[in-house]
C-alpha cells in the first residue's frame, strides 16, 4: 500500500451559498503550494468544488477528506443530504432535482456528477436514500486533461 | 487578442484588474451555467457570463480563467469585486448580450473550447 503523504479533513457547512466553494479554493492553494502539476491540480479542484457545491446544495453538513500519495490525490465527501434514489439516472449529464435557488446560484444543470467523473480517473459514487451520498475520486499525479 | 482590446471592442467598464489587461486571450468559454464552464474551460479562457454571485468569481478561479466578463448590462456586488482582485483575476463588464458579444468576437478571430 502507498503511504500517505498527506491527509486533511474539511467540514462543509450545508445550504451556506456563500461560503461555498472556500474549502475547493484552500485546497487548491495547499496543492498549489505543495507544487502539484497544473493539470492535475485543475483536476482535483473542479472535483473538490463540484462536489463541495452538492453537499451545500442537498445536505446539512458534510465532510472532504484530500489525501495525497507519491502516486494520486483521492478526495473523500460524505455528507447526510437525502442521498440519490437512482445513481444512474444521476449521473445522466443533464439530469437534475435542483431547485429555482441552486440554478440562480449557476449551479444545478444535471452536470456536476459528470464532471466529477471526467475528471477523475477512478470515481465511485455510493448513496443511501434518507442517510446520505459518498463520493470517492483518485486523479493520477501525472494525469492531463 | 489583448484583454485591453477587448475591453475596448466592447465597451466594457473594468471592475478589476485594471493593471493587468496585457493577458493575452485566444480562447472563450459562455455560459450562466457554472458546471458547463467547469467542463470546457481548459484555462487561460475569457469566461463570459450574466452570473454576477460570488460563484462566478469561484468558478472562475477553480477553472482557471484568465478573466470574465459580465454581460447585459449586468454588474455584482462590491463583494464579488472584492474577491475578484483577492484571486487577482480582471473583471470587465459591458451592456452587450452575450450572443453579441460571442458574435463579434468570433468574428475576431477568438474561438470557444469544445
Amino acid at each position: 500500500m502507498t503511504a500517505e503523504l498527506l491527509r486533511e479533513s474539511f467540514q462543509i457547512q450545508g445550504r451556506n451559498f456563500d461560503k461555498a466553494g472556500e474549502i475547493s479554493s484552500e485546497i487548491k492553494v495547499i496543492l498549489k503550494d505543495l507544487g502539484i502539476d497544473a493539470a492535475c491540480l485543475r483536476r482535483v479542484v473542479i472535483v473538490a468544488f463540484e462536489a463541495e457545491m452538492n453537499v451545500v446544495m442537498y445536505a446539512d453538513r458534510g465532510t472532504i477528506a484530500l489525501i495525497l500519495t507519491d502516486h494520486d490525490i483521492s478526495l473523500e465527501v460524505r455528507d447526510d443530504g437525502p442521498g440519490i434514489p437512482d445513481i444512474d439516472l444521476a449521473m445522466k449529464e443533464g439530469y437534475s432535482t435542483a431547485s429555482d435557488e441552486m440554478r440562480e446560484m449557476g449551479f444545478g444543470f444535471g452536470m456536476g456528477l459528470p464532471n466529477m467523473k471526467k475528471n477523475s480517473d477512478e470515481f465511485c459514487l455510493e448513496s443511501e436514500v434518507g442517510k446520505g451520498t459518498s463520493v470517492f475520486a483518485r486523479i493520477r499525479l501525472d494525469s492531463h486533461d | 487578442m489583448k484583454l485591453a482590446e477587448i475591453k475596448d471592442l466592447l465597451r466594457c467598464e473594468v471592475l478589476a484588474g485594471e493593471e493587468d489587461l496585457s493577458v493575452d486571450i485566444s480562447q472563450v468559454v459562455a455560459s450562466d451555467g457554472m458546471s458547463e464552464i467547469l467542463a470546457f474551460a481548459k484555462s487561460k479562457e475569457l469566461m463570459i457570463t450574466g452570473l454576477t454571485n460570488i460563484q462566478s468569481i469561484r468558478t472562475a478561479d477553480i477553472a482557471g480563467v484568465s478573466a470574465v466578463l459580465y454581460c447585459r448590462g449586468k454588474r455584482p456586488d462590491k463583494k464579488v469585486i472584492e474577491f475578484a482582485k483577492q484571486k487577482r483575476i480582471p473583471v470587465l463588464a459591458t451592456e452587450m448580450v452575450m450572443f453579441d458579444i460571442c458574435g463579434i468576437l468570433y468574428n475576431k478571430g477568438l474561438k470557444g473550447v469544445s
